[in-house]
């Protein structure tokens, strides 16, 4: 592991619904190394995208209030004025965002959107621009960078869309990407070639990396450590050979059970109980998930949940997951079948 | 008897270009397809987008016009039936749409969104029918008092379930699922998915699975027909197409699935690679001039792969 | 781009006979025709020598050959005479065309001057205080009757101000071409033009600010932001050239109204347009020059839609028409 690019240290991200602030992202510390890729994994509303935007200040600041520390090459991008914050974003943290068919501008031409964070961050001439542009085309893998150049987005088809995404990500050399759910918009086969043309340039430019996703496939693909949130807050966080090996939160145990791809044929799924709580309903007192595992006696959460460390390098929040177990009581529930 | 039985089934949609607007092509959405399904099975086709599985699906249902070629449902052809015949065999088949969000009727209540369908077919008094809509909610595991509750008062999952409860009133014996659990999260996805295998047996239903997720698909389905470009690339059991898999395009979707296994990861890039370069190599032995699939060759009393 | 033009233009061929005949059609379903509104008022005509003139006009004709004539001399650019005028239809439009379209650019011009920086500044800096005055002025500009407003405006500056003409188009003691002319004309185009554009404004501020909203949260933008663009360039480059796109293709619909002319304007300031003259021929039962006026704003309708779409391929990348 290198040198820390990024910590995050007790961020709170709390949107504002009706005149009251909701922790979205309730006390997360996190730290991201050089070369490292950091996948943060949750199911829709634990807060793992607000994560993320909350990092890049891309935030509504009207109705969001975001309290700790992101600190980022000696400053804490949290108390950056937006002119400030300019000068990091696009040029030391790059972001590839979901769904390529929307995060270009059907106005622009490739080239000019490839360009435009070296207009703000590089002084290049013209010519150095385009060719860096055509050099970056290049190492995200498109073939026929001068025809695709001069292409408008819809003239492309999704994954080269995500390729582009990419590349202006990459246009100024940053030493932090923040990728949020590449390749959940894309197609299986498209999926893979993303995955691996990311792990391709991660070799190449040794940045930190952190993965948002939902999926546990490419988290297993892709990472090198793994943060589970649940109800914006990291429940448990591992090595990512640790984490598949031996999953502790019954939330992760949970999540890993209810994947077609872990279980046999026609077996059963594993269902979690109840639902997601809503930022507004959510009870901030005690282990968050226990309402969800309700079979799991009252006296083995913890008042005050914290992250332990269980193994060496890997934490895992409240004492509930020491005698978890599920209610079926399935044997070898934990051995998964691999395709 | 198969349940249904579709032969050679074409829909085209014509390209209009040039002075007159003539039409100079056609889009070959669903281009020769042939597959049957058996009583009480589920019978996955998967692909990626634009394959035509949608198409193919809303053909069988009658949302998309067929061009050519039959689709035999318990020996009738649903292309020539029109009007009420094919209303009524069209009862028999229901569909499970993907976005538990926009099928659903925003302004209507559970309890008029599921008995609809009983208001065009079958003639009930409001008691029976209100009994009856109690039953199949409690069935999908919904509490009988929500019928007054509108969809936006119910989460994902609860939506996909009434998506169902509606596609089972008029006791149907094929469903069509497209896409289901795409637009869930794992673990409510693992809920429907659940729920759909329990009412399987219960109500002996038959289902045509369409889905771009192979693990979804895998898990669901005793057969599998894989579709690229409106043809089938290979046809066979899970456990032929799976561990088996002939075609060099099934094999490149199977390498894709994301490896669970955290200490395999660079076999599977390795296997992709490989893959990448038998497409290189070997691409004119699997794809014929135009790019396009062969027809179906069997290759064991299971298994049939699209090869010259 | 040629092809298209041509593909639009033939298929406008039929659109603008079946708007020719329902007009004539039209024209003849009314009571009375030529002869009659000429003649009516003048004892001395019986209706022997009226029946006369008919036959020698040839109103008499079953209609299908009247209209063949109409439609033959109109291809011809031959309107036909006006009754009331004792002139030829085109001669007459040909005087008038010119201040209305005088008057309808200038109105459209200051429209897109005055909504364009609203409609951005209201979507740009929604619910701030410019915004909420910007919205008040807008509901204020969709409430408005236009003759409601124009006759406040003709009383506030012509006669307790003063400071602009009452009416028409130009001081007629004024030679012709001189820069006294031009001034003259320009001192007769504001009040009508300011009047039709403060209320003309509406649409386009509606639509600009809405749509800069909708533009706010696409990931585009969010792509941008991220690229670390400084806020005002967002808007620059990413947001308003998005959100102008539907006003530069409504631009084509806008011109059809620059033909047709602001009929209650030029009545109010008794301005020489052709919507003043349209005014005029239908009470008059002109109506050679009505079906002529109708047959032009339609065909400049039709010829409107062809040029928004023109527009819109020039300004989209994504709509290309062959």
């Amino acid at each position: 592991m290198g040198n820390p690019v990024l910590e995050i240290a007790n961020l709170r991200t709390s949107f504002s619904i009706k005149g009251n602030y909701h922790a979205a992202v309730d006390d997360v510390s996190l730290t991201v190394h050089e070369n490292e890729v950091v996948a943060i994994v949750g199911e829709s509303g634990c807060g793992k995208s607000a994560l993320a935007l909350s990092v890049m200040g891309l935030h509504n600041l009207k109705t969001t209030k975001l309290e700790g520390q992101v600190n980022f090459k000696g400053q804490n991008l949290l108390n950056l004025p937006v002119s400030k914050l300019n000068k990091v974003r696009g040029r030391d943290v790059g972001m590839i965002f979901q769904d390529p068919m929307t995060a270009l501008n059907p106005l622009a031409t490739v080239g000019r959107q490839i360009e435009e964070p070296m207009d703000y961050h590089m002084k290049l001439s013209r010519g150095a621009k385009k060719k860096r542009v055509l050099d970056l085309l290049r190492r995200v893998g498109i073939k026929n960078e001068q025809r695709v150049f001069k292409q408008y987005p819809h003239e492309l088809s999704g994954g080269m869309r995500q390729r582009i995404v990419i590349a202006i990500a990459l246009a100024c050399d940053p030493v932090l990407l923040i990728a949020d759910e590449p390749t959940t918009a894309l197609d299986v086969t498209i999926q893979a070639q993303i995955m691996d043309l990311m792990k391709d340039l991660q070799n190449q430019i040794k940045s930190g990396i952190i993965l948002i996703t939902h999926d546990l496939g490419v988290v297993a693909e892709m990472a090198d450590r793994v943060a589970v949130m649940y109800a914006g807050e990291i429940v448990e966080i591992a090595e990512v050979r640790e984490l598949f090996a031996n999953p502790l939160h019954p939330y992760t145990r949970s999540l890993l059970n209810s994947i077609p791809a872990n279980m046999k044929a026609k077996e059963k799924l594993h269902v979690i109980e109840g639902i997601v709580p809503s930022i507004q309903n959510l009870d901030r007192t005690g282990c968050r998930f226990a309402p969800r595992i309700k079979w799991i006696a009252e006296e083995e959460h913890e008042m005050n949940p914290q992250l332990h460390e269980a193994e060496p390098g890997h934490f895992v929040r409240c004492s509930c997951y020491k005698n978890f177990h599920f209610p079926e009581e399935r044997v070898g529930a934990e051995t998964y079948v691999t395709t | 008897m198969s349940l249904l039985k579709v032969n050679k089934l074409k829909v085209h949609y014509p390209i209009r270009g040039g002075f007159l607007r003539r039409v100079v092509d056609q889009v070959r959405a669903v281009d020769g397809v042939s597959f049957e399904l058996e009583p009480g099975e589920t019978y996955g086709l998967v692909g990626e987008s634009g394959c035509g599985k949608t198409t193919t699906g809303r053909a069988i249902i009658g949302l998309n016009k067929a061009t050519e070629g039959e689709m035999l449902f318990e020996g009738n052809d649903l292309a020539k039936l029109r009007g009420s015949d094919r209303r009524q065999h069209t009862k028999d088949i229901q569909m499970i749409f993907q976005d538990p969000y926009s099928s659903l009727n925003v302004r209507k209540n559970v309890l008029n969104i599921i008995s609809e369908p009983l208001r065009n077919f079958e003639r009930m008094s409001p008691g029976e029918e209100l009994k009856r809509v109690q039953t199949l909610i409690e069935r999908v595991g919904l509490n009988p008092e929500s019928i007054y509750k509108y969809p936006h008062q119910f989460s994902g999952g609860q939506r996909q379930r009434i998506g169902i409860a509606r596609a089972l009133t008029l006791n149907p014996k094929l469903i069509i699922a497209d896409e289901p659990v795409s637009a869930l999260d794992v673990s409510v996805q693992a809920q429907v998915l659940n729920f759909m295998q329990e009412i399987q047996k219960e109500f002996n239903l038959t289902y045509l699975f369409i889905s771009h997720d192979l693990g979804i698909i895998q898990h669901m389905c005793d057969r599998i027909g894989i579709m690229y470009k409106g043809r089938f690339v290979e046809e066979g059991t899970a456990a032929d197409v799976y561990n088996n898999p002939q075609h060099l395009y099934t094999k490149r979707l199977i390498a894709a699935i994301p490896e669970m296994n955290p200490e395999k990861r660079f076999e599977k890039t390795h296997l992709r690679q490989s893959i990448n370069e038998a497409y290189r190599t070997d691409y004119d032995s699997y794809f014929d001039k135009d790019g396009r699939m062969f027809d179906l060759k069997r290759v064991s009393d299971t298994h049939s792969v699209a090869l010259q | 781009m040629l092809k298209f033009i041509l593909r639009r233009t033939l298929i406008m061929i039929p659109q603008l006979l079946v708007l020719s005949l329902i007009i004539f059609l039209l024209a003849k379903a009314m009571p009375g025709d030529a002869v009659t509104s000429s003649f009516m008022s003048n004892p001395n005509v019986t209706p022997e020598q009226m029946e006369k003139m008919r036959e020698k006009l040839g109103l008499n004709d079953s209609w299908y050959v009247q209209y063949g004539h109409w439609v033959g001399n109109a291809v011809q650019g031959d309107f036909g005479q006006s009754f009331t005028h004792k002139q030829p239809v085109t001669s007459l439009l040909a005087g008038r065309v010119g201040n209305t379209l005088l008057l309808s650019t200038g109105i459209l011009i200051v429209t897109y001057i005055i909504a364009i920086p609203l409609g951005i500044i209201a979507g740009r800096w929604t619910d701030s205080w410019a915004d909420k005055l910007i919205v008040t002025y807008n509901y204020f500009a969709f409430a408005t009757p236009l003759f409601v407003f124009s006759l406040l405006m003709l009383f506030l500056f012509s006669f307790i101000l003063g400071w602009t003409p009452i009416g028409g188009s130009v001081d007629i003691r004024i030679e012709t071409g001189s820069f006294d002319y031009i001034v003259s004309k320009v001192k007769h185009l504001i009040l009508p033009v300011m009047s039709g554009a403060l209320l003309a404004t509406f649409g386009t501020i509606q639509y600009l600010r809405n749509d800069i909203i909708d533009t706010k949260l696409k990931d585009f933008v969010k792509t941008a932001r991220a690229k670390g663009v400084p806020e005002s360039k967002v808007y620059t480059r990413h947001i308003l050239r998005n959100s102008l796109l539907p006003i530069a293709a409504f631009l084509g619909y806008e011109i059809t109204g620059l033909i047709a002319g602001s009929i209650f304007l030029e009545m109010i300031f008794s301005y020489p347009g052709l919507g003043q003259l349209f005014i005029q021929s239908v009470m008059g039962r002109d109506f050679t020059v009505v079906t002529a006026l109708v047959m032009i704003s339609g065909t400049a309708a039709i010829v409107g839609t062809m040029l928004s779409d023109i527009i819109l391929s020039i300004v989209d990348p994504r709509i290309r028409i062959d």
